[in-house]
């Protein structure tokens, strides 16, 4: 699907995938290094003696993925604190993010996302508008544990929304208007606002033009700006459901020339799993 | 490469392995009849520019822009299809099995379509002669600043139908969310009846009677400049 819309934003891309839960009492997190000779196994170590318990580092590209004992918070702090070289791309017990500038199909093949399997993923291809084409600046943007948001669009109250979000304590990495986004829902969730309320805040606050796919543990949400001016695809069968910016990415999924297909209506959350209920 | 298909007596693409240019540029080169195209996978610019009497048969589902500036042919899409579907038609006849994504007919001059599913929103932006006739509803924004054609929807109008509006024609069987500014209701005259059946029987449509409808049109108000309007324009 990332190598279909290649074209569409062939500055960056990345993915989240959702699989292999974390055991009760571990999380899972995902670190970006732009060392070219990482010592992942030093980190591995040190978390294992910190912790008391770490997986061995499960390293993809520039990215290397750990199961660690501890709650999520506690191994985001640690490593925040001492590792400030390594950027946390996600953290939770389903979630994994990879993400690059680069060319997408280069993307897929360099990080080999041929072999990984999941319950559910979300992809991004990136052509910037509003801020610089960086790793940093790539989607999916983390909104939290085994969460994330892409967002295809341009938001105009971006500064102000992260001004403030930033006196609410919600942090940011980059200048990028979809990572306001992601910390808009991160601030919502946060403050016990349920998903769907979070996303319906989002047509009151956000000012802009954004189709926004989030992930979530175990499903998806899509939401569409009033206006509509980015395209959506949904496409549903017994076996699968998938949303794309546009069809060809998702023509190439098995059995997509018999799924229903739609195109989700402006301004009304979408939301697949217990992204349902939540 | 295209392949005559002899039981169909057709030229036959399969966009699998053929190119969209290759398939544009015969039918740019040709001077019509049947062709079919298979496994157009959502693919952009499908049988565009097209100045011949086609008859263009797509297997499936397309990208954007399908069947653009169309004259002369019949173009049939077997699926959805992307936005801009018949964008700037000229002539001819457009038609869609399925549904279709945004600005359906967009700046369309002349020629008919139809589309048998939804159109998203601003279906008909800027029409300037094409008929379009719609089986199911249509979204927000449909015939924005329309100058002249008739869209005919068989379902829903989404909001403001018919912002701006200069002189097309808006024919509503269901509900409608919301008119644009400057689009009013109209009476029904006998000569619009006219008009719906026609227009329902040259889109194949049964089962839909022309009495159903509503009309709706341009009140002329925002036409020139008018400082007592500067709140709408």
């Amino acid at each position: 699907m990332l190598c279909q819309l290649s074209d569409r934003g062939p500055d960056s891309a990345g993915v989240a995938f959702y699989r292999e839960p974390a055991p009760a009492g571990s999380c899972k997190v995902s670190l970006h290094s732009p060392s070219l000779e990482p010592h992942w196994d030093g980190i591995g170590a040190e978390l294992e003696r910190v912790f008391g318990g770490a997986s061995a580092p499960r390293v993809r590209a520039s990215h290397a993925t750990f199961v660690i004992a501890a709650e999520a918070e506690d191994a985001q702090a640690w490593l925040s604190e001492h590792h400030p070289e390594l950027t946390l791309m996600s953290a939770g017990r389903t979630i994994e993010i990879f993400k690059e500038a680069g060319l997408p199909t280069e993307f897929v093949h360099r990080f080999a996302l041929d072999g990984i399997d999941g319950s559910h993923a979300l992809g991004h291809t990136r052509m910037a508008t509003e801020s610089r084409v960086t790793t940093e600046h790539s989607h999916p943007f983390s909104t939290g544990l085994d969460l994330c948001l892409v967002h295809n669009g341009s938001l105009s109250n971006h500064n102000r929304l992260r001004r403030s979000l930033t006196r609410e304590g919600i942090r940011f990495r980059t200048d990028c208007d979809s990572e306001v986004a992601a910390g808009y829902l991160t601030w919502r969730l946060r403050e016990g606002a349920t998903l769907e309320q979070a996303l319906e805040g989002c047509l009151e606050d956000l000012d802009g033009f954004y189709t926004f796919a989030v992930g979530t543990a175990d499903g998806f949400a899509v939401l569409r700006d009033p206006i509509a001016c980015k395209p959506a695809v949904m496409a549903e069968t017994d076996e699968w459901v998938a949303m794309a910016s546009e069809y060809r990415a998702i023509a190439v999924l098995p059995g997509a020339e018999d799924a229903t297909t739609w195109e989700p209506e402006p301004g009304r959350v979408y939301s697949w799993g217990t992204a349902a209920v939540l | 490469m295209a392949t005559t298909d002899a039981t169909r007596d057709a030229l036959s693409f399969d966009l699998a392995s053929d190119s969209v240019r290759e398939l544009n540029q015969r039918l740019h080169d040709g001077s019509g009849g049947p062709v079919k195209v298979l496994n157009p996978g959502g693919k952009h610019a499908i049988a565009v520019g097209l100045d011949a009497p086609y008859e263009v048969e797509i297997d499936g589902h397309v990208g954007y822009y399908c069947a653009g500036m169309n004259k002369q042919a019949t173009v049939r899409i077997r699926g959805n299809c992307g936005v801009g579907v018949a964008e700037n038609m000229m002539s001819g006849t457009v038609i869609v099995e399925g549904s279709a994504s945004q600005s359906a007919g967009a700046t369309a001059r002349g020629g008919l379509l139809v589309i048998h599913g939804d159109s998203s929103a601003r279906c008909g932006i800027s029409m300037k002669g094409a008929d379009i006739v719609v089986q199911g509803s249509v979204g927000h924004l449909s015939a924005f600043m329309a100058q002249r054609g008739a869209l005919l929807v068989c379902g829903d109008a989404g909001e403001a139908l018919g912002d701006s509006l200069y002189e097309a024609r808006l024919y509503v069987r269901g509900t409608v969310a919301g008119l644009g500014a400057d689009c009013v209701e109209k009476e029904m005259r006998e000569e619009h009846r006219e008009q719906i059946a026609d227009l329902l029987r040259r889109a194949g449509v049964d089962g839909v009677a022309a009495s159903d409808f509503r009309r709706y049109g341009s009140a002329r108000r925002l036409y020139n400049f008018h400082v007592d309007n500067l709140g709408s324009y």
